[in-house]
């Protein structure tokens, strides 16, 4: 088989198969997808996704507009249903690391005129701690007003969240998973329709998450930023097009695979490829 | 029996017919009318239009008899449904547009409210020395039995005027259902379209009070539209099959009823149509569940079937339950999971194609093709024989399956 | 105020009470989670469920009846689904054609079957009898500590009084789940949540105060109280849990001047009979509902646009 520069990474054929993984994962791989397929109706959104996630590393999922991104993430976690596939976060089933997931939905996937404050957002982030129905303290309260002060929003832990701009929604919503205290951080395009000070203070706390030991993997849209932000990527066009260190995985080849050659040329050599 | 089929083909009596003449013509418009509401996405805005029509019934009766009328003429009682029908309509945008509630609980707000206040004038009829035998409660549920010659002649008169209009404005109502925003760039006034829907529904509803009644009118304009979704995707049709539906169950329920006048006709109307829906639900060939059950199931095995090829190629231990039986079923696999020759042979096509498409995927970047690249989609569909000739030439070396 | 008021007002007006809090506690959820219309639908299909009751014991005894109306709504509700996934069916229109189906069935079997001997018709079934619900054994306040006045309370008081605790202790206890599943149901179930339990819970629940409710004061008032309060009270407030108090007040207020009005209000008016107390009660819902859409303080949605909508 011929091989051509670039391709060793673009993972293509060579790694869909089973959709069982082997046993065992190693514990620190924050997680593991084997064989993932989702399909809404008789079009597969994602087909036969193998996937394995550096620990400690920041992740970004990208490919073009419907490519799959979110339903992997969502599938991953079990939002939604999947027709074959199997994940382990940390070595275990989803369902019995929730603990250690933290998950930051599309902003947009809420109303945000529900009755609450930014406080009670924060609070929900603590659920796993405090269960159904043991009383909120004020300890919890300080804890969810440090994970507010985090990203730049403690004087607004009062507020009604309808009142708040789309940066301060996501801000809030990022605050609710820095209080799960998890070890991985999935989050759905947090910088979508964000100002530019958000942008700023959300990859501040990514990267003081990273320091720290954690792991995210966030789905994301803009090339010119995957440089700068993350150091690992996973290119996905319903099936996976290539996954690695950005200096390795990153390349003009595997854009041009995942987005069917649609990016000019300008604007590729804006992104400091690898390769 | 015998009367069913009298009535059926209109030989039950002057009255009976004009009724199903005048049942039929009304479910084909609120077949045709509900459809433009179901696409519109405001079906149930019908719902809280229908029971809005109650206290004007009762006001109307209240007001005609104040006059020295007798209070029960059909048509002064169809002007005060229309009336607080509109201010129901009214109340519901007034509350969806000026406050934070949406439409659903405005509609049931509506709905509720204007219910209850009926309800309270109607005892308040049942007090007054004429409004003993005042008979409204048959609004309800509609009513045909014993019914006025002049009522059965407002009622097929309104019947064919509403199919009439929806002769007329099909072409507007059409364009704005299907495409608001591209009738709207055509000029077309979509806020008057809408407007005009809604008239209709309403003129619908307050014909159809008598015969169906307000609580279960909803049911004429609902469930043709639904039904006809099942058989086609072409909207056009959509229309005029809902048309069928409705204009079929009125017709055939008003006859049945006027056969045995002990059945109500609203809910024997409803129930046909209910019938109808069913029978599309599970059969319709297009968009019915029995296909959509077989074509996802089909979707599955292939996934899995396509998956356990891969996994054969590669001699990988399969551990997945439904892989195997897949492979299994099609002889692919022993029972002990030892690929068979042709298991072997159709793994090794498996594994050609993926190397074909890799290539593929690397010759044609540019092109919209390798976007079909969803590991279902035979190669062979994709391209043409000669350009799989040129991937295999570039993977190298003939493979030697059939 | 005295041994007539407790005699012919004092229980009818409890029941209402009680009624109105059961209904529009789960109504604020439904209303934030766009499931207004799941109470409309619940509170038809009531019907069929008692007239199958009513087929198969041959009696209108309270338990049957309200076993057959729990389990005709969450057949309503299982029918909804089933449309709404099997079909693609937009939610609102696949419970149109549930709701109609089942309410048409309903009365369908109800004008065949032979209810001569029994009270049972569709004006009941809408509009219940809060009037008739009278203590007849009371004469006076004092018969509130009279053991055998007490034993002949109307039995509709106790079971309302019952489900409408079931239904505040399930609001309590389950708070978390409602509202962090209401809110994000993708994040709830990331959490590890059982979402669709959630959902399945609320309108279970839903149910129960419907059919509870019916039972004393008909369907109409139960759409009315599941939508009205929660819906006033929403353009109250910006929290949640002052939402739902002021939803119990807005209940209560509605129950008890509904009531009156209906009863006393005619009299006033110099006319000489009371009107139908569901009716009224639903009707006052309706007024508190305007003046908090004029009036309230949080009515107008803030921040994000509004989606235009036609007509």
């Amino acid at each position: 088989m011929r091989k051509s520069t670039g391709q060793a990474t673009l993972a293509l054929a060579a790694e869909a198969g089973r959709t069982k993984l082997p046993d065992p994962v190693p514990g620190d791989c924050p997680m593991a997808i084997r064989g993932l397929t989702v399909s809404y109706g008789e079009k597969p959104a994602v087909f036969s996704v193998d996937a394995r996630f550096a620990p400690g590393a920041m992740t970004a999922i990208i490919g073009p507009n419907g490519a799959g991104k979110s339903t992997l993430l969502k599938a991953a976690l079990g939002v939604i249903p999947r027709v074959s596939g199997e994940v382990r976060v940390f070595g275990q089933p989803v369902e019995q690391a929730r603990d250690r997931i933290a998950y930051v939905p599309q902003r947009a996937s809420v109303d945000w005129d529900f009755p609450a404050t930014v406080m009670d957002v924060v609070l929900m982030g603590l659920y796993r701690q405090v269960g159904l129905l043991r009383r909120l303290t004020g300890a919890h309260r300080a804890a969810a007003r440090a994970c507010l002060d985090r990203v730049g929003m403690a004087d607004f832990a009062a507020r009604q969240i309808g009142q708040l701009s789309g940066g301060q929604q996501q801000r809030v919503f990022l605050a609710r998973a820095l209080a799960q205290e998890a070890d991985l951080y999935l989050l759905d395009e947090p910088f979508a329709g964000v100002d530019a000070a958000t942008e700023r203070a959300i990859i501040d706390v990514i990267k003081t998450l990273r320091e720290e030991g954690k792991s995210v993997i966030a789905v994301h849209h803009d090339l010119t930023t995957v440089r700068r932000y993350f150091d690992h990527v996973f290119l996905i066009n319903v099936r996976k097009v290539a996954e690695g260190p950005v200096d390795e995985a990153f390349t003009e080849a595997a854009l041009n695979a995942a987005y069917g050659g649609s990016l000019a040329a300008p604007y590729l050599s804006q992104l400091e490829l690898a390769g | 029996m015998d009367g069913f089929l009298d009535a059926l083909l209109l030989d039950a009596g002057y009255n009976a017919r004009l009724v199903a003449i005048g049942a039929g013509l009304l479910g084909l418009s609120a077949g045709a009318a509900g459809t433009f509401l179901f696409l519109r996405k405001r079906a149930l805005v019908s719902d809280a239009v229908a029971h809005s029509t109650l206290p004007g019934i009762a006001l109307a009766f209240i007001a005609m008899v104040a006059l020295g009328g007798d209070g029960r003429w059909l048509p002064g009682l169809l002007i005060g449904s229309a009336l607080s029908a509109w201010a129901g309509l009214l109340a519901v945008q007034a509350m969806t547009r000026r406050t934070r509630l949406s439409e659903d609980a405005a509609i049931g707000a509506v709905l509720s409210v204007f219910f209850g206040l009926g309800v309270v004038l109607l005892t308040v009829i049942q007090t007054m020395s004429a409004g003993r035998q005042a008979g409204l409660e048959s609004f309800l549920l509609g009513s045909t039995a014993g019914m006025l010659y002049a009522d059965a002649v407002t009622i097929a008169v309104g019947g064919a005027l509403s199919v009439l209009a929806i002769w007329i404005l099909r072409r507007p109502m059409t364009l704005v259902t299907f495409d608001a925003e591209y009738a709207a760039a055509r000029g077309v006034n979509v806020p008057r379209v809408d407007l005009m829907i809604m008239g209709l529904v309403m003129a619908i509803t307050v014909i159809g009070l008598k015969i169906v009644g307000l609580i279960l009118i909803v049911a004429m304009l609902i469930i043709p539209p639904v039904t006809a979704r099942f058989w086609t995707d072409r909207s056009g049709r959509v229309i005029w099959i809902a048309a069928l539906v409705g204009g079929v169950s009125a017709y055939t329920g008003a006859a049945l009823s006027a056969a045995a006048p002990a059945l109500p006709t609203g809910p024997i109307i409803v129930l046909i149509s209910a019938f109808l829906f069913a029978l599309s639900l599970f059969f319709a060939p297009a968009r019915g569940v029995a296909a959509a059950l077989i074509a996802r199931r089909r979707f599955q095995r292939r996934v899995h079937r396509r998956q356990g090829l891969l996994a054969l190629a590669r001699d990988e231990i399969i551990h997945d339950g439904l892989t195997l039986r897949v492979l299994q079923d099609e002889g692919l696999i022993r029972p002990d999971g030892v690929a068979t020759e042709a298991g072997r042979a159709q793994a090794a096509k498996v594994a050609r194609d993926e190397h074909r498409w890799a290539v593929a995927r690397e010759v044609h970047q540019d092109s919209g093709l390798t976007g079909r690249y969803d590991g279902l989609t035979p190669i062979e569909e994709v391209f043409t024989p000669d350009e799989i000739e040129e991937f295999d030439r570039r993977i190298g070396g003939p493979v030697g399956v059939a | 105020m005295g041994a007539e008021f407790v005699q012919f007002s004092l229980t009818p007006m409890l029941i209402g009470v009680f009624a109105a809090v059961a209904c529009a506690l789960p109504g604020n959820f439904l209303i934030l989670r766009r499931q207004a219309l799941i109470g409309d639908a619940i509170s038809h299909v009531v019907l069929p469920g008692i007239v199958v009751a009513f087929l198969l014991t041959g009696t209108v005894a309270a338990i049957p009846m309200m076993l057959g109306a729990g389990v005709a709504a969450v057949v309503a509700v299982a029918l909804i689904e089933a449309i709404r996934r099997l079909g693609g069916i937009e939610p609102g229109a696949a419970m149109g054609v549930t709701f109609t189906t089942l309410f048409a069935g309903g009365v369908l079997l109800l004008e065949q079957s032979d209810t001569s001997g029994v009270h049972l018709d569709v004006e009941h079934a809408l509009m219940g009898n809060l009037e008739s619900l009278i203590w007849f054994q009371a004469d006076g306040w004092a018969s509130l500590v009279d053991p055998v006045a007490l034993a002949a309370l109307p039995p509709e008081l106790g079971r309302m009084a019952t489900v409408c605790g079931l239904v505040l202790l399930a609001t309590i206890l389950f708070w978390r789940w409602l509202v962090m599943s209401t809110f994000d149901e993708g994040f709830a179930q990331a959490m590890g949540l059982p979402v669709s339990a959630i959902g399945l819970g609320l309108v279970t629940l839903a149910a129960i105060s419907a059919v509870a409710a019916f039972d004393a004061v008909g369907s109409i008032i139960v759409i009315a109280m599941f939508i009205c309060p929660p819906a006033a009270a929403r353009l109250m407030t910006e929290r949640l849990g002052v939402q739902v108090a002021w939803s119990v007040a807005f209940a209560v207020v509605s129950a008890v001047l509904g009531y009156v009005l209906a009863g006393y209000g005619p009299l006033w008016l110099g006319a000489s009979n009371a009107v139908s107390a569901a009716g009224m009660i639903a009707t006052v819902s309706g007024v508190i509902l305007g003046l908090a859409c004029l009036f309230a303080p949080h009515r107008a949605r803030i921040g994000a646009g509004r989606s235009p909508d036609a007509v």
